[in-house]
C-alpha cells in the first residue's frame, strides 16, 4: 500500500493544469497542442507496458479521509484511451475554432472544463472506493455540463440546463446508495466492501438507486431523453468527447459495483440486460429517423451503449469460459466505439461545417468535395455496424460466441437486429452523399489538421479490431474481478 | 514458410486503393498507370505463388485477434484457383472500366473502391479459417456497394439498397453459422475437417442445420433461388462493375464461399455422409432451370445476362453436390469456364451500350456488320454458355455429364439438356439478329444513340479486352489437356481433395 506514486499524479493533474494554462492564452495552433499535449498519451502508454510486473494499488490520507486508489490493466487501457481521445478532441478544438466564429471567452473555458473533464474520469478508472467514485463523477458531469453550455445559444441552454438536471437527479440517488452502504456496512472502500457485504435488501436497495443514478448518467434507455437534444446544439469536439468517453464512464462503474456487490443477481443482471436491448432497437430506430446528421449520430449513441449492457446477463453465474468472452467483448466494444464515435462525430461536424447543412439532404455532392471526412464516417461507421474488419466487429464476434455458449438465445437477436438498424442509419447518410443531380451547395473549405483527426481515430477503431489481442492481454487474467 | 507473398499481393491491391483515394480527381494518367501496374504485378505474384506451392512451398500468415479467434492467410491451390480467376480477370476489367468511364465523374471514387473489391477478393480466396474469410467477404459487401450505387441516380441507389439489405442479411446469417460451429468445434481451419467428423454423432443434427444455415449466407452472393432478386436489379450499374458482379468477384464469391464450406470445412466424405449434398443438387436443379427460364423472358440485354448468370453460377453448385471427383472437377472448372465466358458478354454488352446506345435486344439488327468484333466475341461467349464444342462451356457440360452418371443421379444429365436448350433459346436469336437480321447498319432505322465512327468499331480500351477473353474461353476449351488450363488445374485440386483424406 503506498501513496499515490508521482508520475501517476502527473498524469491525473497535467490535463487540468494544461487547461488552466490555456484559458489564460488559448492555443490558436494545433502544432503547438500536440507538442505539449502529447506526453500524456506517451505516459499512459507507459504506465500500460509497465502494468505487466502487476497491479498497483494504495491509499491516499487526507486528514481524516482515506481515499483508495488501484491501477491495473483496465485501469490503465482506459487511461491511455482517455489521453488520446482527450489529444484528439483538443487538437480537433484547435482547428474548429479557426473554421467556425466561436466566442472567444467561450473559447477558452472549454480547456480548464476539457482538463477537468480529464482529471475526472482519470480519477474514475481508478478509483477504489466510493468516495473517489463520487469525486470523479461530479467533476466529470459538472465539466460536461460546462462544455455544453458553451455554445451560449438559447437551444444549447435549454437542452444544458436539462442534462444538469439529470446529472444531479442521478448524483442524489448516487449519494442515497453510498448512505445506506456505509450505514449497512461501515466503509466505503471497494475492497472491504466486497469482503463483508451480504447481498441483502439493503444492499440490493442500495445497488438498485445506484444503478438508476448511473443509468440516468450512462443515457441508457429509457432515462436517455437528455442525450439526443444536448448533442444537437454542442460544440462537434465537446460532442466527440463525451459521446465517446463521459457516457460509458458511468457504465464502467456500474459494471465495477455490480461485479463487486451483486455478483449473483442473475434476474437484475437480466432486467439490465433487457434494459439495453430496448436501447439498441429503440436507439437504432431512432437514429433512423433523424432529420440531422449530429442527431443521427448522437441516437446512435444511445444505441451502442445498449450492446455495452449485455455483459450483466453475460458475466452473472456464467461459465468462466463465456464470462471471459463477454468480459472481453466489453472492453473491444467500448474501446472501438469510443474511437469510432469520436471519429463520427468530428467527420459529421466536418461536413456540416462545410456544407452548412442541417439535414441529411444537404449532403449530396459530399463524395466528391468533401472526400476525406466521407470516407471517415464511413470507416466509422464499419465500426459502429459492427462490419470486419473493425474492434465493433471482434467485439460483436465475441458477444455472439458468448451468448450462443451460454444459450442465452435473446442476445443474439438483439445483436443481429442492432447490426441491420445501423447499417439502415449509416446507409441513409452515405446514401445522400452518391445523389448527383442537384445544384451543388457552397463548400467551405477545412482545415486539414480536422479532417486528419478524424481520420486516425477511424482508422485506430478500424486496426483494434485486428490487433485488439495486445490490449486484451493486458486485461487478462487479473480481468475478471 | 513465407508470409511476404500473401501480404504482398493483398497489398497491392490494398495499397493501390489507398493511393488512389489521396490522388487529386485530374490525376487521370497517374490513376490509370497505377491501376494497370497494380493488376500485373498482382497477376506477377499469384502465378509465382502457383509456382511455388507446385514446388511444395508453403506460404501462410497468421496472428491471433483475440482469444482462439486468429486472422489466417494461406495460400492452397483451391484458394490460387479463385486467385488466379479473379486477378486474371481483373486486369481486363481494370483495362475496360478505364475506357468506359473516359471523362466520367467520380473516377477517383469508382477506382479506390474497385481496387478495394479486388483487394477483398484476394482475401476471401487466401483466407485460411472461416473468420478471415468472413472479414472479407463482408468487406467485399462494403465494397461493391459504392460501384452499384456509382450512378447517383434513383435506381442505382435503389438498387444498391437491395443489394445491401440482401448481402447484409446474408453477412449476419453466415456470422451466426460460423460463431456456432467455432463453439461446437473451435477455430475452423480450411482443410482440417477431422474435427467436425470426430464430433459425436448426437451433434450431426445440430450440423446439418448449420451447413444450412451457412449455404443461406452463402446463397445470397451465389444468387441461389429465391435468394437472387438482387442481382437482376444491380444491372443498373456501369457495365465494368456488371462484370465484376457477375464474373469475377462477388457472385463468384459466394459460389467459392459453399465450395469452401464442403470441401475444406465439412468434407466432402462427411458432407456427403451427413446427407446435404443430394439437397444442394436439388437447389441447383431448380436456380438452373429457374434462371434459364426468367432469362428467356427479359427483352433487355444485361437482364437477359443476369438471369443467365443465376443459372450458371449453380453448375458450379451443382458440381460440389454431385458426389465424385468429376463433380468437382466440373465445379471448380466452371468457377473459371463462367469467369471468361460471362465477362466477355458483359463486355460486348457494355459496347453495344456505348457506341451505339442500345440496351433492348431487339435493337440489336445488324450490329454485326457495323461492330463485327464485338459481335465475334459475344458469339462466342453465347456459344460457350450454350456448350457447344470445343469452346469452354463445353467442357463444363460434359464433366457434369459424366459426373452425374457417376454419382447415379440420371435425372440431373434431363436437367443439363433442358438447361442447354434452354440456354440456345434465349442466346441463339441474339446471335441471329446481330449476324442475319437487317438493320441500321443496312439502311433500315437507326441506332438509339449511335456515336461517330471511328477507326476501329469502338475505343480500343474496350474492344481488347472483350477480344482477348473471348480468345481465352476459346482456347480453354480447346487446349484443356494442356497442364495449365482450367480443367487440368481443376483435376489436380480435385485429386488432392479426393485423395488427401
Amino acid at each position: 500500500m503506498s501513496p499515490l506514486p508521482l508520475h501517476l499524479l502527473w498524469l491525473l493533474l497535467a490535463p487540468l493544469a494544461l487547461g488552466l494554462l490555456a484559458w489564460a492564452s488559448p492555443p490558436r495552433h494545433s502544432g503547438l497542442v500536440l507538442l505539449v499535449v502529447l506526453p500524456l498519451p506517451l505516459m499512459a502508454l507507459w504506465l500500460l507496458l509497465g502494468i505487466e510486473a502487476g497491479p498497483m494499488a494504495g491509499r491516499l490520507t487526507l486528514g481524516p479521509l482515506t481515499l483508495h486508489w488501484r491501477l491495473d490493466g483496465l485501469a490503465a487501457l482506459l487511461g491511455l484511451l482517455t489521453q488520446l481521445l482527450l489529444l484528439a478532441s483538443a487538437l480537433y478544438a484547435v482547428g474548429y475554432a479557426r473554421a467556425t466564429i466561436l466566442g472567444r471567452r467561450a473559447y477558452a473555458w472549454l480547456w480548464p472544463l476539457l482538463g477537468g473533464l480529464g482529471l475526472g474520469l482519470g480519477l474514475i478508472w481508478i478509483a477504489a472506493d466510493l468516495l473517489l467514485l463520487y469525486v470523479g463523477l461530479e467533476l466529470m458531469g459538472l465539466c460536461a455540463v460546462g462544455m455544453m453550455l458553451l455554445p451560449g445559444s438559447a437551444e444549447a441552454l435549454s437542452a444544458g440546463l436539462r442534462y444538469l438536471l439529470f446529472a444531479l437527479v442521478g448524483s442524489l440517488t448516487w449519494l442515497l446508495g453510498i448512505a445506506l452502504l456505509l450505514g449497512a456496512w461501515g466503509r466505503l472502500d471497494l475492497a472491504g466492501l466486497g469482503a463483508v457485504a451480504q447481498p441483502d435488501p439493503v444492499t440490493q436497495i442500495a445497488v438498485a438507486l445506484l444503478a438508476s443514478g448511473l443509468l440516468l448518467k450512462a443515457a441508457i434507455v429509457p432515462l436517455h431523453s437528455w442525450l439526443a437534444p444536448v448533442h444537437g446544439s454542442a460544440w462537434t469536439p465537446v460532442s466527440a468527447i463525451h459521446g465517446a468517453l463521459v457516457v460509458k464512464a458511468s457504465f464502467f462503474i456500474l459494471l465495477l459495483l455490480w461485479r463487486l456487490l451483486l455478483p449473483e443477481a442473475i434476474a437484475g443482471a437480466w432486467a439490465l440486460g433487457v434494459l439495453g436491448s430496448l436501447a439498441v432497437l429503440w436507439g437504432g430506430v431512432q437514429a433512423c429517423r433523424a432529420a440531422g446528421l449530429k442527431q443521427l449520430v448522437a441516437w446512435s449513441t444511445i444505441g451502442q451503449l445498449g450492446y455495452l449492457m449485455l455483459a450483466f446477463p453475460l458475466l452473472a453465474g456464467t461459465s468462466a469460459g463465456v464470462a471471459a468472452m463477454a468480459w472481453q467483448a466489453t472492453w473491444v466494444q467500448l474501446a472501438g466505439h469510443a474511437l469510432a464515435k469520436a471519429a463520427m462525430f468530428m467527420a459529421a461536424g466536418n461536413l456540416l461545417l462545410s456544407t452548412g447543412a442541417q439535414r441529411l439532404e444537404g449532403l449530396t455532392g459530399t463524395s466528391r468535395r468533401l472526400p476525406l471526412s466521407l470516407m471517415t464516417f464511413g470507416l466509422a461507421a464499419v465500426t459502429i455496424m459492427g462490419l470486419p474488419p473493425s474492434a465493433g466487429f471482434t467485439a460483436k464476434w465475441l458477444w455472439l460466441q458468448a451468448s450462443l455458449a451460454a444459450g442465452q438465445w435473446p442476445w443474439v437477436l438483439v445483436l443481429a437486429l442492432g447490426t441491420l438498424l445501423s447499417a439502415a442509419y449509416v446507409f441513409r447518410v452515405l446514401r445522400c452523399s452518391f445523389v448527383e443531380d442537384v445544384p451543388e451547395p457552397v463548400f467551405r473549405e477545412l482545415p486539414l489538421a480536422m479532417e486528419l483527426i478524424a481520420l486516425a481515430l477511424a482508422l485506430a477503431a478500424i486496426g483494434l479490431g485486428l490487433a485488439a489481442a495486445w490490449p486484451l492481454a493486458a486485461l487478462a487474467p487479473a480481468g475478471l474481478p | 514458410m513465407s508470409a511476404f507473398l500473401p501480404l504482398a499481393t493483398l497489398a497491392s491491391s490494398l495499397l493501390t486503393a489507398a493511393v488512389i483515394f489521396v490522388l487529386p480527381e485530374g490525376a487521370v494518367r497517374t490513376r490509370t498507370v497505377l491501376n494497370l501496374a497494380a493488376a500485373l504485378v498482382k497477376l506477377v505474384l499469384v502465378i509465382w505463388m502457383a509456382r511455388g506451392l507446385i514446388a511444395g512451398e508453403v506460404y501462410a500468415v497468421e496472428f491471433p485477434v483475440a482469444e482462439g479467434l486468429s486472422f489466417v492467410l494461406r495460400v492452397d491451390a483451391l484458394g490460387l484457383t479463385f486467385a488466379g480467376l479473379s486477378s486474371l480477370l481483373w486486369l481486363f476489367t481494370t483495362i475496360y472500366a478505364i475506357g468506359y468511364l473516359e471523362d466520367s465523374p467520380n473516377r477517383r471514387r469508382f477506382f479506390g473502391f474497385f481496387s478495394l473489391c479486388v483487394a477483398s477478393t484476394l482475401g476471401i480466396s487466401l483466407a485460411g479459417n472461416l473468420f478471415t474469410l468472413l472479414i472479407f467477404y463482408e468487406l467485399l459487401t462494403l465494397s461493391t456497394y459504392p460501384l452499384v450505387a456509382h450512378r447517383g441516380t434513383p435506381q442505382a441507389l435503389a438498387a444498391a439498397t437491395v443489394y445491401l439489405r440482401y448481402t447484409l442479411s446474408a453477412g449476419l446469417v453466415l456470422m451466426i453459422g460460423m460463431v456456432a460451429l467455432q463453439i461446437l468445434a473451435g477455430d475452423q481451419r480450411f482443410g482440417q475437417y477431422e474435427s467436425l467428423a470426430a464430433l459425436d454423432p448426437s451433434h450431426h443434427g445440430l450440423l446439418i442445420g448449420l451447413f444450412w444455415v451457412l449455404i443461406l449466407g452463402f446463397g445470397v452472393k451465389a444468387a441461389l433461388v429465391p435468394l437472387h432478386g438482387w442481382l437482376p436489379r444491380a444491372m443498373v450499374a456501369p457495365a465494368p462493375v456488371s462484370a465484376l458482379l457477375h464474373a469475377v468477384a462477388v457472385v463468384k464469391a459466394g459460389a467459392f464461399g459453399i465450395v469452401r464450406l464442403v470441401y475444406d470445412v465439412y468434407g466432402i466424405g462427411f458432407s456427403a455422409a451427413l446427407g446435404v449434398l443430394d439437397g444442394l443438387v436439388v437447389i441447383a436443379a431448380v436456380t438452373i432451370v429457374y434462371g434459364s427460364v426468367r432469362a428467356l423472358t427479359q427483352q433487355e440485354l444485361k437482364p437477359r445476362l443476369a438471369f443467365s448468370t443465376v443459372s450458371q453460377v449453380s453448375y458450379i453448385v451443382l458440381g460440389i453436390g454431385l458426389f465424385g471427383p468429376l463433380g468437382t472437377i466440373a465445379a471448380l472448372a466452371h468457377l473459371l469456364h463462367q469467369g471468361l465466358m460471362k465477362v466477355t458478354l458483359f463486355f460486348c454488352a457494355g459496347n453495344y451500350a456505348e457506341e451505339l446506345g442500345i440496351h433492348r435486344i431487339d435493337e440489336l439488327d445488324g450490329v454485326g456488320r457495323r461492330m463485327p468484333l464485338s459481335s465475334l466475341a459475344f458469339t462466342v461467349g453465347a456459344l460457350g454458355m450454350i456448350g457447344m464444342p470445343p469452346l469452354v462451356g463445353f467442357i463444363t457440360k460434359w464433366t457434369l455429364g459424366m459426373g452425374a452418371v457417376q454419382a447415379e443421379m440420371p435425372w440431373v444429365i434431363a436437367v443439363l439438356v433442358a438447361s442447354t436448350l434452354l440456354n440456345a433459346a434465349y442466346f441463339l436469336p441474339i446471335v441471329d439478329r446481330l449476324w442475319f437480321r437487317r438493320g441500321p447498319a443496312h439502311g433500315i432505322g437507326a441506332w438509339p444513340a449511335e456515336r461517330a465512327p471511328s477507326r476501329l468499331e469502338t475505343s480500343a480500351w474496350l474492344l481488347v479486352p472483350a477480344l482477348v477473353t473471348a480468345l481465352l474461353s476459346l482456347l480453354g476449351g480447346m487446349l484443356a489437356g494442356l497442364p495449365f488450363s482450367p480443367l487440368q488445374w481443376a483435376t489436380r485440386v480435385a485429386n488432392q481433395n479426393y485423395l488427401a483424406p
